[in-house]
């Protein structure tokens, strides 16, 4: 029975994943991830895919407002950038290799453009310029008729890479595991390093950050930046998967939504992402599920049952945010804490 | 050049009516800002609640138009009561982000239940009569001019209510130094339940003037974002400041409609949120608002 962990060397302190328990987990939960696809109906894989992008999002937006403490309410918007950007370089003949990498940097350019008011606002002003740039970008989605089809949206393109076609859902299904992956080891990696702890001082107490010399401005917009990268990727993967873009997938509620994953996963935490999003999308298909047989049992009530989910999740944000506001992150740490010594705890 | 100035004060007169509104909706925000810290982002979804029930009460039971625009008010109260005690009231002392998101949980809440209630689709209230008033060439529909003699009114109801009563000055004086007035004797929890209060009346009174012009839909809550611009402007903690800035932007929207439409088409929509930008870049508090200022 373990008693504690003890470290012997700092090397030991430093990895990611301190005990062979946790990495034989770990390599399970990976080795489930790749066989999915051979067991889980075309439906199911398809359901995960929309996970792992909206996973990738999430990680993007704790970046920026769980780390950074930068609340962002235009995050939707920015995956907006990154849909329209692969899907337009597609257009033009640029090979998807290249295309996926060029739309997370033309949306972090977007996203360091709008971040710039961070220079000198905090908390609710900086939430309000999101709306903003939310509203803007939206904007210019819609009216740019030429370059994006306007409120009809574009034809996304398959991209191909080498002998994978991302029309195929499988194939789309591995290169969105293989980005969340990444996604996550890069998160892991920038909170432990030099930058990490920069964006959490800045988040905690930025003018003791600034005396003890971090560059205030310029890690608020690195991690504008960083969030926005991620936001441009998971863009892309998702124009891949809709197939068809329009305005409508990147407006507001989406943005709201993605915030909201974020509080349920837990601000702040790596794992915060996957947990929020896991929690919002098993949530949905449960309610999807009930729904359903709902409408077919009582006809007569469709809207009821169409805006039961939109109060179901209000309540669940609102629940949250007053009973459990660090998320099911913190939660499922005071869960491991309690059963890990139990029964002698003492 | 006639034709020019008639063409500007057409313009000028229906954004001002416009503004009046958005000065009512924006006054709610500052209301609750000033005495609880918070940014009430379902302010929109409040609008909306009070258009529906003022609109079901007149066509659905058939009550005439000023008796339900009563019961709506008492609607209001209650809703506004309910909010704070149950939603916001947990989380006093929690970090703006919890706030934030609370309210926009709200507004998930309420656009689901009037969803539930009352359908998808647009309403019309059908009271006051279509044919414009004609101003020496320049035409306002009725709708406009009782918009704005309402908001009007309203607006100096408020002022003088902040300036002469004792629940406008313990409201002052809680804004003002919560601790203070506390120790003053004044309830501030009674006063954070009156801003509330207040709020949800002011926007409901809002969103049936703009539910008259632009018909009730749920799309009537957008109307709480686009006033951010008019809070923003004149600032999120000065009452003044809310009136002056809802009146700027509802001019800019229609002016830029006028104006700028030819070149980028359907422009107003986004043209105040640009005005924000620049309006946070340089003067992220405003015209009237009182500037943060950090010593360390």
């Amino acid at each position: 029975m373990p008693a504690g962990l003890f470290h012997e060397s700092y090397r030991n302190d430093e990895r990611i994943f301190q005990t062979w328990f946790v990495r034989a987990w770990l390599m399970a939960f990976l080795i489930a991830c790749v066989l999915f696809p051979v067991v889980g109906s075309k439906y199911m894989v398809s359901i995960m895919t929309e996970v792992g992008i909206a996973i990738i999002a999430c990680h993007g937006l704790n970046i920026l407002t769980g780390f950074t403490g930068q609340i962002s309410l235009g995050h939707a918007a920015f995956l907006g950038v990154g849909a329209y950007t692969c899907s337009i370089l597609i257009e033009q003949g640029v090979p998807f290799i290249i295309v996926l990498p060029l739309a997370g940097a033309m949306t972090a350019l977007v996203g360091m453009i709008f971040g710039i008011p961070s220079l000198r606002l905090r908390g609710l002003y900086l939430a309000i310029a999101t709306i903003a740039a939310q509203f803007i970008i939206e904007f210019t989605i819609r009216r740019w008729d030429s370059l994006t089809g306007g409120v009809e949206g574009m034809f996304v393109e398959p991209g191909t890479i080498g002998p994978f076609h991302f029309d195929n859902r499988v194939h789309l299904y591995y290169l969105t595991l293989i980005l969340a992956v990444a996604a996550t080891v890069v998160i892991k990696n920038i909170v432990r390093a030099r930058s990490g702890r920069a964006f959490v001082a800045v988040r905690d107490r930025y003018l003791a950050a600034e005396v003890i010399g971090v560059h205030v401005f310029k890690y608020r917009l690195m991690s504008f930046a960083v969030s926005s990268f991620f936001a441009g990727i998971a863009g892309a993967l998702l124009a891949q998967y809709l197939e068809v873009i329009t305005h409508e997938s990147f407006t507001i509620h989406q943005s709201i939504d993605y915030l909201a994953m974020c509080i349920i996963g837990g601000l702040g935490h790596v794992l915060g992402g996957i947990y929020g999003v896991g929690f919002w999308f098993i949530l949905e298909r449960i309610l999807e599920l009930v729904t359903t047989n709902l409408n077919t049992a009582f006809p007569d009530h469709i809207t009821w049952f169409v805006s039961i989910k939109e109060i179901v999740f209000g309540c669940v944000i609102v629940l949250f945010l007053i009973f459990e506001p660090d998320g099911l992150a913190a939660r499922w740490r005071t869960i491991r804490a309690y059963w890990k010594l139990w029964p002698f705890s003492y | 050049m006639e034709n020019e100035f008639l063409f500007f004060m057409q313009f000028l007169l229906s954004g001002l009516s416009m503004g009046s509104i958005y000065a009512l909706v924006a006054l709610g925000f500052v209301l609750i800002y000033k005495a609880t810290s918070i940014l009430n982002l379902a302010q929109g979804e409040f609008l909306m609640v009070g258009a529906y029930v003022c609109l079901s009460i007149t066509l659905d039971l058939g009550l005439n138009f000023l008796a339900s625009f009563m019961l709506t008010m008492v609607f209001s109260v209650i809703l506004g009561l309910a909010v704070e005690r149950l939603v916001l009231r947990p989380l006093i002392g929690e970090p703006i982000i919890s706030v934030i998101m609370v309210t926009l949980g709200l507004t998930y809440i309420l656009r689901g239940l009037v969803i539930m209630i009352w359908g998808n689709d647009i309403r019309q209230f059908n009271i006051f009569p279509e044919q414009p008033v004609d101003f020496w060439g320049v035409k306002l529909t009725y709708l406009y001019l009782y918009s704005m003699g309402i908001s009007l009114v309203l607006l100096t109801v408020f002022a003088l209510f902040f300036k002469y009563a004792r629940a406008g000055i313990f409201m002052r004086a809680v804004a003002d130094h919560q601790t203070a007035a506390q120790s003053m004797g004044i309830s501030v929890k009674r006063v954070f339940a009156m801003s509330w209060c207040i709020a949800a009346v002011v926007s409901s009174i809002g969103g049936i003037l703009v539910g008259n012009i632009a018909g009730v839909g749920v799309d009537l809550s957008y109307i709480g974002l686009k006033v951010l611009p008019a809070v923003i402007l004149g600032g999120l903690d000065s009452i003044l400041g809310a009136i002056i800035g809802g009146l700027i932007v509802g001019v800019l929207e229609f002016l830029s409609a006028g104006y700028l439409d030819p070149y980028i088409p359907a422009i107003n929509e986004v043209f105040p949120f640009i005005v924000l930008v620049l309006v946070l870049m340089i003067k992220p508090y405003g015209l009237f608002g009182i500037e943060e200022i950090e010593r360390v």
